[in-house]
């Protein structure tokens, strides 16, 4: 079985549309899954359902989140709030406004194995240091006494990748991670994350809306239309020919930055016409 | 250096902010109508005799002359002799300070606790009926003026449930013999918690009706901004690592929404000792306020201008003290 397991999960915005339509994927232990798709195709809200922080506006209509085996619904809101502070982390979107501006960086990193998991401060102080060390931050003694306005926006983003990972956890939801980031930056921290993640074998779900990102980290991806799971399939094969006329459209619609001559390609009308119709046809069967 | 700098261009500003306070009440006390001579004398004074007594005052003297006078002896400490009571202005001011700086201070105290506990319970339980509810509750104690509050308050608990007193400072039958005019710190210090109980039975409903309007604006405020903290990524962060929803609220989005409070507070703070005026009135509180009713009825002019100046400079201390609050709660400041 795998690490993380969502079945069927469908949420909606309370007495409002779909956000999510029967959703299914999973993680495996040490495997990097992709979840693609346009803005608003309800890819951030996999993770923030999974990681029970969705918007009080937003309710789970059907599903299951598995993680090790067990149903997350079946806990205790506590235990649940437990679990996922000890077995899942996020590596959140925008560095700048992830870290608490009037909190020093240290207590940041080490707050949840000492709050949470129970560590000593000084075991926690120790892990933080090491981990700054692991992603490359020169002087991390100095970097945990800084306020996070101190530091650079690459600065920041490893600190909070070392943060997911200070804890050892099983599974790790990076939210675009690289979006917010200098293109420069970019690819140190994706070199950085994958790195990571290979190094303490953690599963990650890594929400992107950029296909060249997952043909360079992902062995899986998910490709997700309007809440809806278009394809799931592993990245040599979707690389080689997607199977779904839409991901066909959506991967000939990325830039090649290689021929200055290339003009953008949108995604075709007959395409997204077919893929609503499919959207609809699965509202119909659901009798909504 | 930079430091001192601020300093130095601080006081600077305070000095002026005083003078101007001190040119406005100076000058518009003596333009109004009612003159503290005729206060004084008995119906069918001689016109001998009023010329003599405003001889004896100054007051014979144009409007600048006596001005020029009167700031000369300020700026060498001597705020004048009062009219109506023939002690010395400063004597009797700094007399009355500590009464009213307690109970605003108590005031303060109340309104943050009652204000910060309405908006972090509305955060706590918003978009529910406990949230509504506070909204309401809010609402009218803000509509209702403080010195409303302390007749409501006198009527509840002075009359239907007669647990407070409802005037005065202290009980006269109480034996102590203080220091200071600090009682309510005073009597903690030296162990009489008989003298403190009774302070606080006197002191309680005027706090508390100066309390009210502003434990309103801070909980409205103060919730406001929690609830646009509660959306930004760090709290979400924290609630990811497994911290439960109070935690998340007093541990992460506190710190920051407190600080757009505490600017109010300051502001605020100065109104209520302001407020001060009316509800020491009501409460027969002696307190600067209840003496600057009786400076202004009684037309005692270097009173009124006593209590007017010590109020202007509370005004600045009060704010100096926010802004630095500020700079040290905000680490972003500190640096810059």
């Amino acid at each position: 079985m795998s690490f993380l397991d969502v079945e069927n999960l469908t949420l909606r915005i309370v007495r409002g549309p779909r956000i999510l339509r029967a959703v299914s994927l999973s993680v495996d232990q040490g495997e990097v899954r992709g979840l693609v798709g346009e803005s608003g195709a309800g890819k951030s809200m996999i993770g923030k359902a999974i990681l029970g922080t969705l918007p009080r506006a937003i309710e789970v209509v059907s599903g299951r989140i598995r993680l090790d085996g067990t149903d997350l619904q079946t806990l205790s809101a506590r235990e649940r709030r437990r679990q996922i502070g000890a077995q899942v982390a996020l590596i959140p979107q925008d560095p700048l406004t992830a870290l608490n501006p009037v909190r020093r960086v240290g207590p940041q990193i080490t707050n949840r194995l000492v709050d949470i998991l129970g560590w000593s401060k000084d075991n926690a102080q120790a892990r933080a240091l090491e981990l700054l060390d692991e992603v490359h931050i020169p002087d991390p003694a100095r970097v945990m006494r800084a306020y996070p306005h101190e530091l650079s926006g690459g600065m920041r983003q490893r600190i909070l990748i070392a943060s997911a990972f200070a804890a050892e956890p099983k599974l790790i939801i990076a939210d675009e991670p690289t979006t917010a980031l200098d293109v420069t930056v970019q690819k140190q921290i994706l070199r950085l994350i994958k790195n990571m993640q290979a190094k303490h074998n953690t599963a990650l779900l890594f929400v992107t809306h950029d296909l060249g990102v997952v043909s360079k980290i992902c062995q899986s991806l998910s490709v997700l239309y309007a809440g809806k799971v278009i394809e799931d399939t592993d990245t040599r094969r979707f690389f080689a020919g997607p199977g779904h006329a839409y991901s066909q459209a959506l991967l000939h619609a990325t830039p090649k930055y290689t021929d200055p001559d290339d003009s953008l390609t949108p995604v075709p009308q007959q395409v997204i016409d077919a893929v609503e119709a499919e959207v609809a046809e699965f509202d119909k069967g659901l009798g909504a | 250096m930079l430091l001192m700098r601020s300093i130095l261009a601080r006081l600077v500003a305070t000095c002026v902010t005083l003078f101007g306070a001190a040119v406005i009440v100076f000058f518009v006390i003596r333009v109004v109508p009612g003159n503290p001579i005729a206060m004084m004398l008995p119906p069918g004074a001689t016109e001998d005799d009023i010329a003599r007594l405003q001889a004896l005052y100054g007051l014979d003297k144009s409007i600048f002359e006596q001005f020029v006078i009167w700031l000369g002896g300020v700026v060498q400490g001597d705020f004048g002799t009062s009219i109506s009571l023939r002690q010395p202005v400063l004597d009797l001011v700094l007399g009355r300070l500590p009464a009213t700086l307690e109970l605003s201070i108590m005031a303060l105290v109340i309104a943050v606790i009652i204000g910060g506990a309405m908006a972090l319970t509305g955060t706590l339980r918003r978009e529910t009926r406990t949230e509504a509810a506070i909204d309401v509750t809010g609402g009218m104690a803000l509509s209702v003026p403080d010195f409303l509050w302390g007749l409501v308050l006198i009527l509840l608990f002075g009359v239907l449930w007669p647990v407070f007193h409802i005037s005065g400072r202290v009980s006269p039958s109480l034996d102590f013999d203080f220091a200071t005019q600090f009682y309510l710190f005073e009597s903690v210090l030296r162990l009489r918690f008989d003298v403190w109980a009774d302070l606080v039975s006197h002191m309680f409903m005027p706090a508390l009706a100066l309390a009210i309007p502003l434990a309103a604006i801070i909980a409205q405020l103060l919730k406001q901004s929690l609830k646009e903290t509660m959306h930004l990524d760090y709290v979400t962060l924290a609630r990811t690592k497994g911290y439960p929803e109070a935690s998340v609220i007093t541990r992460e989005a506190l710190p920051n929404a407190v600080l757009p409070t505490l600017t109010l507070i300051g502001v605020q703070f100065t109104f209520l000792i302001g407020g001060t005026v009316i509800i020491e009135r009501l409460f027969s509180y002696e307190g600067l306020g209840n003496m600057a009713i009786d400076a202004v009825i009684n037309r005692d002019l270097p009173l009124i201008q006593g209590i007017v100046i010590l109020f202007a400079l509370i005004f600045t201390v009060v704010n100096l003290v926010v802004d630095m609050t500020y700079a040290a709660l905000n680490p972003r400041l500190r640096h810059a």
